[in-house]
């Protein structure tokens, strides 16, 4: 048994780390306090009491009356949707045929393919967005949200996740399907795929993140005001606001792009934090 | 398409011994030979058509006089690239992009470590600690700088306000070449911690607690444990997130685009927005790809460099 000295050392090192654990906390959430007090408060224009995060007032949903005058909020959220869910279900589909082949199937150069998927992981898309854009413009893609989509369409991420996905399902049950005398693609629709649904749901929950807050590829492909993403129309429309330095605008704005996913974060919590933590399990 | 429907088709009507009995290769018969490939095709052309391709393409384009996507061009040796290499705004961005990876990587990693190591034990208060910390990674880059350009503002902004109240005097922090960079670290941080914590809690749930256990029982104190068991323990989690860490320390600069445009003075110019830069601003397609291409080269060393430490960290499986 130890003495009570360095019990009380320990005792002190617990208090200093929940301090500091409360002030990161305090800093972390801070600037999604004053995206939440700001956008409420009213006669958003300056004041020297626009950084303060006490919500000393009557709220107000003007701000919000304002960004949706001033801004094309439900086109773009359209848009946005069009894109990440057009790019998902491309994705999927791709992912799983790959996916099944590189888990279940023997053939010639299946290692080849293999670091062929694997050099993906290396030559992020993001990168080749010069030499992307010149393709798309030759392939008479540009200014498509078919455009913004089509370099996602093929994942080495997510082939290789529902590879690792499918080689944990049991062999049985897909042997007494084909004893049954299904072919590859019941077995694969019926047995693999049902089984493989918490990879499924990762993957897209991942996917729909990514697309959803992607900027720079969309800002490049798209210049139809008429086919702008969310997160373009939240550039645009921010810097005209900050020109007029309307910040409550700014963070009505914001929170109008960013709320779509807390709400469905709140609501499936434990499987968000499960699905990104899978992303990283290759 | 036709062919492959065709092929299809033929697999289908196989009698069933044949598909089950005989060795993979031989027991689909002809038509299953192709099966394979079949599936992968998908997925290669689009690979295809947007990675493979493009890489070539942009070897080719920074290898050429074509300064626009219509243009010809003639081959023009390095000639980009000593184009670039004499261009103090590319060898800034680099630099930049050197100390951005090591400014963000290094303390992000530290913070998602320490975030991870407090709230291990899932109780009620540390999931929602938890949810707090990885709330920035749900929002998109923009809107993160949409806010913090307010938070940097100078005088009236958050931090300023804030700072304000304990003494400290206002600051130009994004107008200032010598702060620019480090608050655009800042919001990395902020925006990435949270990120690298869940992966470090994912390592943290494999590790069995077995050895930290023994160790406390052969009279190791906590320090001793984290540092002689938990960290070596935690080993390929850590690698793993270097590499995604210095991957996104590449691969995003919206931040940059929106909040600063690389300025003042260049000093938070990055590779990747000094590409976006040449070939949307200046249309030059060869500065540009030459950009693409060391910048490839980069990303190229530093997953062959991981996958030889993980390697060795790690059973690698297939």
């Amino acid at each position: 048994m130890k003495t009570s000295a360095p019990l009380s050392f320990r005792k002190i090192t617990r208090a200093l780390i929940l301090a500091i654990l409360g002030g990161l906390v305090l800093v972390w959430a801070s600037p999604f306090l004053w995206m939440a007090v700001a956008s409420f408060r009213p006669g958003g224009f300056g004041g020297l009491n626009m950084a303060s995060l006490m919500p000393d007032f009557e709220p107000t949903m003007e701000n919000f009356d304002y960004a949706l005058e001033d801004g094309d909020f439900p086109l773009w959220y359209m848009n946005s949707i069009i894109l990440v869910s057009g790019t998902l279900v491309v994705q999927l589909v791709t992912i799983s045929l790959a996916g099944y082949a590189f888990a279940r199937l023997q053939f010639r150069g299946k290692e080849f393919f293999f670091y062929m998927f694997l050099l993906q992981l290396m030559l992020v898309p993001p990168i080749l967005i010069v030499p992307n854009l010149t393709t798309l413009v030759q392939l008479g893609m540009y200014d498509t949200l078919v455009g913004v989509m089509a370099p996602y369409w093929g994942s080495a991420f997510g082939t290789f996740m529902m590879r690792q996905v499918f080689r944990t399902i049991p062999k049985d049950f897909e042997e007494a399907a084909i004893i049954d005398g299904c072919s590859w693609w019941q077995v694969l629709w019926h047995v693999l795929l049902p089984l493989a649904k918490p990879g499924l749901i990762a993957f897209s929950i991942v996917s729909v993140v990514y697309h959803w807050n992607e900027f720079l590829w969309p800002l490049m492909v798209i210049s139809d005001p008429s086919k702008q993403v969310l997160t373009v129309g939240l550039v645009s429309f921010a810097l005209g606001a900050e020109g007029a330095s309307d910040w409550g605008l700014i963070a009505a704005g914001t929170l109008l792009v960013a709320a779509p996913l807390f709400i469905v974060f709140v609501m499936f919590q434990r499987q968000f934090v499960n699905s990104f933590m899978f992303s990283g399990v290759k | 398409m036709a062919d492959a429907q065709n092929i299809l088709a033929k697999s289908r009507k196989l009698p069933v011994n044949q598909l089950t009995l005989q060795a993979p290769s031989r027991r689909r018969g002809r038509a299953g030979i192709w099966l394979p490939y079949l599936l992968l095709l998908p997925s290669l052309v689009f690979l295809t058509l947007f990675t493979y391709w493009p890489f070539l393409q942009a070897i080719i384009s920074s290898l050429s006089t074509r300064r626009r996507v219509h243009d010809v061009g003639e081959f023009a040796g390095l000639e980009n690239y000593r184009r670039i290499f004499s261009d103090t705004e590319f060898t800034t961005a680099a630099l930049n992009n050197v100390l951005y990876a090591i400014g963000t990587t290094g303390p992000s990693i530290a913070l998602a470590l320490v975030l991870a190591l407090s709230l291990r034990n899932s109780s009620r208060l540390n999931s929602l600690l938890r949810s707090v910390f990885f709330f920035p990674t749900l929002i998109p880059l923009v809107a993160a700088s949409a806010v913090f350009i307010f938070v940097f503002m100078p005088d009236i902004g958050l931090l300023d306000y804030y700072l304000a109240k304990l003494g400290v005097s206002s600051r130009n922090w994004l107008g200032n070449p010598n702060t620019a960079l480090a608050s655009l670290i800042v919001l990395t941080i902020w925006k990435n911690a949270g990120y690298y914590m869940l992966f470090f809690l994912a390592g943290l749930q494999g590790i069995s607690q077995d050895a930290e256990e023994a160790a406390i029982i052969e009279g190791a104190n906590r320090w001793q444990v984290l540092r002689y068991v938990t960290l070596p323990l935690l080993g390929p989690t850590i690698a793993f997130v270097v590499v995604i860490a210095l991957i996104a320390s590449i691969t995003q600069v919206d931040h940059v685009i929106v909040m600063t445009q690389g300025g003042p003075n260049n000093s938070t110019s990055l590779l990747l927005q000094y590409i976006f830069r040449q070939a949307h601003e200046n249309y030059d397609l060869g500065k540009a790809t030459a950009a693409t291409v060391v910048t490839l080269a980069v990303l190229l060393c530093i997953s062959v460099l991981s996958m030889r430490t993980m390697e060795r960290n790690v059973h690698y499986e297939n």
